[in-house]
């Protein structure tokens, strides 16, 4: 085979290979997701943090605005201290609420931020200190059927 | 009886330490030898050309249907639970993550691999090996290192072919034949799959693969017999060492790599 067809054929074989992970890296991930060097790290303490894992999404108002970094759980206070990390973009009064949720019935576990009304914002390190803990189901139930007996029960 | 069972469990145990110590050896003069690969870039990519190019089209069409057939199963299961949406999640992940580097590893072995493992054992039968020799010509610089150069740098980009190719199988079956929302195929993949997490280490799987199979086809070649029973044993062993070798990396790499994502 001739010398220059081989030098082409490889060339079309390298490019098409760098255009397959091009598209795998911004098409199918999304390499557009908050990284390290635009954004900051607050703290939340929760007392139960449910199912929630490290890498799940961090929304506001329903868009996403930055992950769940860490989870550790703290021996002195008993409590989840959970890591998120935001975007630069986005920033939070002093007084803004988190809450863990639930996206529908089955659904991942996120965390949900309520702006408050503060006129200072969230700075790095800072500690969100209005939290809602995730919903267990056991102890809804265990509410529901303790409420039911009550009723039931003679005056 | 019984000692010449033990002499038999000895002589096998020495031929095996002396083999793997002299595929080490082989497969260090080979990284010694590598300056040559690059330096004379052309023979590279002579090899890059039957290696890679040449593997292009069981590749590519491998991936095809290996992505439809994941889009239609994909969507049977998930049906069941009223997730069809998360479709896009299945079929990337389970080719960025796995299916990508393996089957394409798988593949690779048996189009690229038995075909160096040939030509090298056919080249040392007809002696063209210590011809090179008696020129003062290396032949582990001049044949060997350029072909393992060339399926280590080819291996990854066939690997994203793959995944590339199955993911628009699984759109084109998902998406166009069956009908699932094309907005929330594609968002929702774009959400579960992590440029770092996932790309990244298929990416990784996908060169230790391309470093293994060469590596082994090589070695085969290089250590065959040089009769044609010999030739035609090596390749054989190249396609099944290699396979199994690409299947228990894999299984360590994942352990490795994937432990504690949820």
């Amino acid at each position: 085979m001739n010398k220059t067809v081989l030098d082409l054929w490889v060339g079309l074989f390298v490019i098409a290979g760098i255009a397959a992970l091009l598209f795998l890296a911004l098409k199918v991930g999304s390499m557009s997701a908050v990284n390290t060097s635009n954004s900051y790290e607050v703290v939340a303490r929760f007392d139960n943090i449910g199912g929630l894992k490290p890498r799940a999404p961090v929304k506001s108002a329903g868009v996403v605005v930055g992950r769940v970094a860490d989870i550790r759980f703290d021996n002195e206070t008993y409590e989840a201290a959970v890591t998120l990390r935001l975007d630069k973009r986005y920033a939070f009064p002093k007084d803004t609420s988190a809450a863990i949720m639930t996206s529908g019935l089955l659904g991942e576990q996120y965390i949900g931020l309520e702006a408050g009304g503060d006129s200072q914002t969230l700075k790095d390190k800072d500690r969100i200190l209005i939290t809602q803990s995730a919903v267990v189901l056991e102890n809804l139930i265990g509410q529901f059927i303790y409420g039911k007996a009550q009723e039931g029960a003679p005056q | 009886m019984l000692r010449q069972a033990i002499e038999n469990l000895g002589n096998r145990t020495i031929q095996g330490v002396w083999r793997i110590g002299f595929a080490s050896r082989f497969f260090l003069a080979v990284l010694l030898h590598s300056g040559t690969a690059f330096r004379r870039f052309g023979l590279t990519i002579r090899e890059m050309y039957f290696t890679g190019v040449l593997s292009l089209i069981i590749i590519l069409v491998s991936g095809l249907f290996v992505g439809m057939v994941l889009g239609l199963q994909g969507y049977e299961t998930l049906q069941t639970y009223g997730a069809e949406e998360s479709l896009g999640i299945l079929v990337a992940l389970s080719l960025v993550r796995e299916l990508g580097p393996v089957v394409a590893a798988l593949l690779f072995a048996s189009r690229a691999g038995s075909a160096i493992t040939a030509e090298i054992g056919l080249m040392k039968a007809t002696e063209q090996l210590s011809a090179m020799e008696m020129m003062a010509v290396d032949p582990i610089a001049r044949v060997v290192a350029p072909r393992f150069w060339a399926g280590v740098i080819s291996m990854p980009l066939l690997a994203a072919l793959f995944s590339a190719m199955g993911i628009f199988g699984g759109y084109l079956v998902g998406v166009q034949l069956i009908g699932v929302d094309e907005g929330a195929f594609w968002s929702q993949m774009q959400s579960a799959v992590d440029f770092e997490q996932d790309i990244l280490n298929g990416v990784i799987k996908s060169v230790v693969f391309g470093i293994a199979i060469t590596a082994i086809a090589l070695f085969e070649g290089y250590d065959a017999p040089p009769t044609a029973e010999g030739v035609s044993g090596a390749t054989t062993r190249t396609v099944v060492t290699s396979s199994l070798a690409v299947l228990a990396l894999d299984f360590v790499l994942t352990a490795f790599m994937f432990r504690g994502i949820s």
